[in-house]
This record gives C-alpha cells, sequence and structure tokens, in this order.
C-alpha cells in the first residue's frame, strides 16, 4: 500500500477543503477503499478521514412523509430499523442481501452509493483498465466477461456497478445532499453516477471535495410499501454481489397497479431505473402476461458486452419475478436468505 | 508521520504510537500489542477469521485503518473467557466439533458472539447460517458451528433468565 498522510478534520467544511486537494479521498468505514488501496487499485495522497463529522449518523423522518438518511448511518442500522425498513421493506432487504454481517456493521451509506465496480481487471494492475488507467484498454472485452454489462456500456468500459442499496433507491426517487467547496446541493441518485462512455474514470458527477453528507427519500416513497421486494441472482447463496438483481415497488388499489417502479442491478455502471416498463404497468391488473411485457420493455435496449447474453433473459425473468412477488405482498419480516431465488423452506413461494 | 491513538483492547486501555498510518486494527493487534489470537486469512474482507468486536459491534478488522478508530473499546478472542472459564459460545463450539483445524475458528467466536448479540437470527438454523457467511471454514465444519451458535444462544439467554429471575 502506498503511504498517504491521515488527517481527521472536525466540521464539514474542513473536510470539504482537505479533500478538494489534488490525491486526496474521503475515508468512511474503508470496507471497499482499503481493499482497493491494498491491491494498489486506489493511490491516494492523503486520506480524509469523515468517521468524526458531526451529524451524519441520523436516520430523520420529514414532514413530507419522506425519511433523510445522514451519509454515516451503518448499512446494518439502516436495515434493522424497525420504523425504516416497515416504510421501505425492498431497501431493507436489498441492504441485508449484500456482503457479510461484519461488513454491514462498518459500512456506511455514502460509502456505498460510492464503492467501486467488482470488475476483475478493475482490481488486477496488470491489466488494461479505462476506468482505472485512461487510455490503457478494457482487458474485459476480451476476457471473463459473463458478470459484465448489457446495458448502457461502451467500448471503454463494460463494468457493471455492485450496490444492492443503490437499486430500490434510485426507484423510489432517492435524493443525494452534496456539500462541495461551493455549498450544498441536491442531486437524484439516478443522476449521481455516470455511464462509461469515453470517460470511464469520471464514475459519477461528483467534483473534488464533495462530500455526500444524506440521502433523501421522498414522501411517496412509503407509498409501495406494502408491496415492495428486491431479488438478486448471485453464484453462491449468500455473501456475493448480484449476477443480476431487480427491485419491484408497486401500489396497488382495488386490485390494480396504480403506479409501478422498477430498477435492476448487475448490468450497467449505474443502478438501471427501467421506466418504459413501469409505464406499462401503470393502471392495469397484475399478471404473468403483462410482468413479462414490462420486463422485455426493460431490457429492449440491451446487447450483450461479451459472454454474456444470457444476462438479458435472465434479468427479464428476474424482473418478472419480482414483480409477481411485489404483487403478492411485502413479507411479514425480510427473509431468512434475503433477496434470494432459493429457500431452503419446503413449498415456500420463492423455492426455485 | 506519528499519530497517538488510545484505544481500550480486552478491558485495558492501551497508547499506541503509530509510526505508520497504514496499519489496520488487525495489524495492531497482532504485531503490536502481540494479541495473535486473531487471524489473518485473506487480509482483504472475504473470510472473516480476523473478525473482532468494535464498541460491541463484529467487524474485518483487516479493513479497519487503526487510526481511524482512536477511543473505541475492542474485545478479542483473548478477552472472553473468564479466567480459565471459557465463554459460553467457546464452550459450544467445543461440545458441537464445530471446528477442525481451528484456524478460523477465534474470527467465528467472535462472529458469533457479535450475531447473538445482534439478536436477529433467533431459532432459525438458516438465519444463523445466513448471519455467518461472512466467516469462511475451508475444513467445512458448518454443520457443527451452526449447532454450537444455537446452543450458545440458548445457555445464553437461559444464564440471563437466570440472573433476572
Amino acid at each position: 500500500m502506498k503511504n498517504f498522510d491521515y488527517v481527521r478534520p472536525a466540521t464539514i467544511a474542513d473536510a470539504v477543503a482537505a479533500a478538494a486537494e489534488p490525491g486526496a479521498v474521503y475515508l468512511a468505514a474503508g470496507t471497499n477503499l482499503l481493499d482497493l488501496m491494498k491491491g494498489g487499485v486506489s493511490r491516494p495522497a492523503r486520506l480524509v478521514d469523515v468517521t468524526r463529522l458531526p451529524g451524519l449518523d441520523r436516520i430523520e423522518r420529514l414532514h413530507d412523509g419522506g425519511v433523510r438518511i445522514g451519509a454515516l448511518v451503518r448499512n446494518a442500522d439502516l436495515a434493522h430499523d424497525a420504523g425504516f425498513a416497515r416504510s421501505y421493506p425492498a431497501i431493507a432487504e436489498a441492504l441485508l442481501s449484500g456482503a457479510s454481517a461484519q461488513l454491514r456493521n462498518a459500512a456506511t451509506v455514502g460509502g456505498n452509493l460510492l464503492q467501486r465496480t467488482r470488475c476483475g481487471y478493475f482490481y488486477d494492475t496488470a491489466s488494461a483498465c479505462n476506468r482505472r488507467e485512461p487510455g490503457t484498454g478494457c482487458d474485459a472485452r476480451g476476457g471473463e466477461n459473463r458478470l459484465h454489462a448489457v446495458l448502457g456500456w461502451s467500448e471503454s468500459c463494460i463494468a457493471t456497478h455492485p450496490s444492492d442499496f443503490c437499486v430500490p433507491l434510485v426507484a423510489l426517487d432517492a435524493v443525494v445532499e452534496i456539500e462541495g467547496r461551493a455549498g450544498r446541493r441536491e442531486v437524484a441518485l439516478e443522476a449521481l453516477h455516470r455511464l462509461p462512455g469515453d470517460t470511464p474514470q469520471q464514475e459519477t458527477v461528483l467534483e473534488p471535495g464533495d462530500l455526500i453528507v444524506a440521502l433523501r427519500l421522498p414522501g411517496d416513497a412509503a407509498a409501495f410499501a406494502a408491496h415492495a421486494r428486491y431479488l438478486k441472482v448471485r453464484e453462491r447463496t449468500s455473501f456475493a454481489f448480484a449476477v443480476v438483481s431487480a427491485a419491484a415497488g408497486l401500489r396497488i388499489e382495488q386490485g390494480r397497479i396504480r403506479e409501478a417502479r422498477l430498477a435492476l442491478g448487475g448490468v450497467a455502471a449505474k443502478p438501471w431505473r427501467a421506466r418504459a416498463a413501469e409505464k406499462i404497468l401503470a393502471d392495469i391488473s397484475p399478471g404473468q402476461d403483462v410482468f413479462r411485457r414490462a420486463a422485455a420493455a426493460a431490457l429492449a435496449e440491451a446487447r450483450p458486452s461479451g459472454d454474456n447474453q444470457f444476462k438479458i433473459e435472465l434479468a427479464q425473468r428476474i424482473l418478472v419475478r419480482a414483480l409477481t412477488l411485489a404483487a403478492t405482498g411485502t413479507p411479514e419480516r425480510v427473509p431468512a436468505l434475503p433477496a434470494s431465488p432459493f429457500s431452503s423452506v419446503a413449498g415456500a413461494l420463492i423455492d426455485a | 508521520m506519528n499519530l497517538s491513538i488510545s484505544l481500550t483492547v480486552n478491558g485495558v486501555r492501551r497508547n499506541v504510537e503509530l509510526d505508520d498510518p497504514r496499519v489496520t486494527l488487525l495489524d495492531l493487534l497482532r504485531e503490536r500489542l502481540d494479541l495473535t489470537g486473531t487471524k489473518k486469512g485473506c487480509d482483504r474482507g472475504q473470510c472473516g477469521a480476523c473478525t473482532v468486536l468494535v464498541d460491541g459491534r463484529r467487524i474485518n478488522s483487516c479493513l479497519a485503518l487503526a487510526a481511524s478508530l482512536d477511543g473505541a473499546d475492542i474485545l478479542t478472542i483473548e478477552g472472553v473467557a473468564r479466567g480459565s472459564e471459557l465463554h459460553p459460545v467457546q464452550a459450544a463450539f467445543i461440545a458441537h466439533d464445530g471446528l477442525q483445524c481451528g484456524f478460523c475458528t477465534p474470527g467465528q467466536i467472535m462472529s458469533a458472539i457479535g450475531l447473538i448479540e445482534e439478536g436477529q437470527a433467533g431459532d432459525d438454523p438458516e438465519r444463523v447460517r445466513e448471519g455467518m457467511s461472512g466467516n469462511l471454514c475451508r475444513c467445512g465444519a458448518y454443520s457443527g458451528i451452526t449447532e454450537a451458535v444455537l446452543d450458545a444462544q440458548r445457555s445464553l439467554a437461559d444464564a440471563k433468565q437466570g440472573r433476572a429471575a
């Protein structure tokens, strides 16, 4: 690991000033950053430790019925906050399907949003990677790429964003509060991450010094609580990133879907909101045919970036399954195997 | 650059001068405080061998920067027994053969103590397995580990009830 300066500012203003310098990065729990630094993938000159900044570890209900989540709230604390999990069950399920209990105890909300891709070529400093080192090429294109992107990718980069948490968040119109050199501003989560284009190294719209201080869900996000699920296909039962995942939320009145929210994970360099599919599901009776039509619309633009044609079909099936589960109703409690399409409980609906 | 930090480790206050900011909690425990019970497996947050409790919560000590934990309360495997009396989770791992080579065991036990404290798994073996999925055991002692965790949880609950009565 390259050596670095370590600073621990006491105020947000000091943190922003310290992190605006070239080579500086923020450190929260470090569950992704330290791993990247150990591998030489990230080589920061300065770590700005934000863990002691005041007021960033709270979950606050808002007057409009929404919620504001401080950037330093730990993943486990958010998932196990009873009020939060009741209002946003798909988010709690997504959080609990990610990483391990140890990592969820440490990892923060802000850090989750800014975690880096898990593309093996990004992690391997001996490989060409335009995201890690612009202009060097992309060894994933001709390499092991069955888990790579099928939407929004470019010739420069076919990496995916690994977050589970971000998938239901983007479906529910989450907003990110950012403190920067020019003061406070807000960005829709959907607009935070960039698609790679010719500049995959620019992963987000954040500027030097920008600090995510909170995440907000609007008042109408809780309206999907009765019919909300997150479903995630992994290559092992637990503690693995998504091959493909989907968040589905339905607002059902008198047996009809009034409004649907859908997003996909593991398919692109950002959490992928499926608006065309949502339109098909507005004001219609739930059923397999309409779910299949919506899923097809969600993946209409998809194309394989390598040996991953199967993900296009898989994503549609996972969307249909997530919609079916959501229509059935949110379970009383997050299942023993959160977001899993498999269950060891005999006769359970989600048995594969 | 010297960093001075203070930690409570297994109930004892320790002041540590860090001559290098790169030191993880795991390396601090093993290399500077001679507490080698906490194991270094993958050193990348994937195996759980380095699990310790920080302020009562289980985390991977390999992915925690020591400097950032200034002031924290750390519990490692060396601090869980009371003298010669094993912690109920330690005793349950022995009773249920929850180990073979033993390398992952300190991490398994610290993770199990954390899991029981979190109170989310109840007596559902599926929830215990899921809650312990951050701890790999390459000997494959998983079924004994699950039984040990469930058993220890029962004996800790009984002891608590006994104290309350």
